[in-house]
């Protein structure tokens, strides 16, 4: 017989309506159905969350630290992209 | 690039690896890092995997003999959490690049090492409160302190593995607090296993820091925050007036209060038995892994079939399209 293992799912739990769905941590699952219920299981034994999403770990596509600078360095320089960029009189209000 | 080149380029990989970790900022799995970070972190949460797992054994012994539904209910949830913390903590192990299946592998062919302290015996009911309250005590000192340790994913997994463990130790202190205002015959099971499990709880934190070669390189890469010893003393100190409280003793005669230091003082560590039964020779290592061994063993039709569901309906739904 020989052994069987199963593919990896990142699991998603949302704590409560009006919240983003955060990544925290993974399970190993035939499928999508058996995932959900591992991670219900796993990861909400104590009403953490109200809403799960599963995703097998091979389609998750991420960007690579090494690349980090050149990929994220276009924002660096567009601080006129904050609110603080720009000097507003301290007497005009609900700005 | 010549082998010059890349010595420099390791060199400067690992300084500024070093300064990331200096600055308490946390390492997350894509990050570069030293080889013997990865093998020490992938051993390390590994075995704390392991000793989750494992650690469902001797409780989970006393599940169809817990004294009242009440008890029963809690030891259920108790055990099933710790399954739980196994796998955040395979999780985290996972995003090093070890594999789930070689980390079982190890495990079960005794290559892996889990925390000694699961392979004593749980004789009388009385165990089950004391280890929640000893050992997930013991466990819990360690743990807040890896809360912070710099690997992202491992900190993460204590953390969520913290929020749950109060609740083993205070139920745990209340079914020895239980026992301790019972008849003369409880008393003395919770005193037998406050005997029993004190020394092995206290060993639960390792070698004194004297004899702990790998501390200091863990220490410098922020893995550790804290000696072993430090830690295993903060648990004394919390432990012995517990203890008290529930009027049994300390099966330490050198334990006391110490003024000057403002901490108890132990007597001697039992050592000889400690490193007995880290290489095997405890009362209960082989049915342990023969306990796991066959729960893994009797569990492969069931993945093996669902598995077959799966490509089944992949095969059904590929037809359609
Ligand atoms: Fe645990
Ligand atoms: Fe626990």
């Amino acid at each position: 017989m020989v052994d069987q293992y199963l593919p990896l799912w990142e699991v998603f739990v949302r704590s409560k309506r009006g919240m983003d769905h955060k990544h925290c941590g993974s399970v190993h699952a035939a499928d999508a159905e058996q995932a959900l219920q591992y991670a219900r299981d796993v990861y909400t034994r104590r009403s953490e969350g109200n809403s799960i999403w599963v995703v097998e770990a091979t389609h998750i596509v991420a960007s690579q630290p090494d690349d980090q600078e050149a990929f994220f360095e276009p924002a660096d320089d567009k601080v006129y992209r904050h609110a603080t960029f720009y000097d507003v009189p301290a007497d005009v209000k609900h700005m | 690039m010549t082998p010059q080149d890349q010595v420099v380029d390791i060199d400067a990989l690992e300084k500024e690896f070093q300064e990331r970790i200096d600055a308490e900022k946390k390492i997350e799995p894509k990050d570069w890092m030293p080889e013997a970070y990865r093998r020490t972190l992938i051993r390390q949460i590994s075995q704390h995997a392991h000793s989750e797992v494992v650690g469902q054994l001797p409780e989970g012994n006393w599940i169809t003999r817990a004294p009242s539904l009440r008890r029963k209910a809690i030891l259920l949830a108790k055990v099933q959490d710790e399954a739980g913390h196994g796998l955040y903590l395979y999780s985290a192990a996972e995003t090093l690049g070890s594999s789930r299946e070689q980390m079982i592998d190890d495990l079960h062919a005794g290559k892996a090492k889990y925390s000694s302290i699961f392979n004593y015996p749980t004789l009388s009911w009385a165990d089950v409160p004391a280890i929640g309250w000893l050992v997930d005590g013991a466990a819990i000192v360690n743990q807040v302190a890896l809360c912070r340790t710099s690997y992202g994913p491992y900190s993460r997994a204590m953390i969520r593995v913290c929020k749950e463990e109060s609740f083993h130790a205070r139920q745990g202190f209340e079914g020895m607090l239980a026992l301790a205002r019972g008849n003369e015959a409880q008393k003395k099971m919770c005193q037998d296993a406050i005997n029993r499990y004190w020394w092995p709880a206290l060993m639960m934190f390792g070698p004194s820091d004297a004899e702990s070669p790998n501390s200091a390189q863990s220490m410098k890469w922020k893995i550790k925050r804290f000696s072993n010893d430090e830690l295993r003393q903060k648990f004394v100190d919390q432990t012995v007036p517990q203890i008290e409280y529930l009027g049994m003793e300390v099966p330490d005669p050198d334990c006391k209060w110490n003024e000057e230091r403002g901490h108890y003082d132990i007597g001697e560590m039992p050592w000889e038995e400690f490193f007995a039964v880290i290489k095997g020779h405890g009362p209960c290592n082989h049915e342990r892994l023969q306990a796991r061994q066959k729960a893994h063993d009797e569990g492969n039709w069931v993945r093996e079939a669902a598995l077959a569901y799966q490509k089944k309906q992949a095969d059904k739904k590929q037809s359609v399209a």
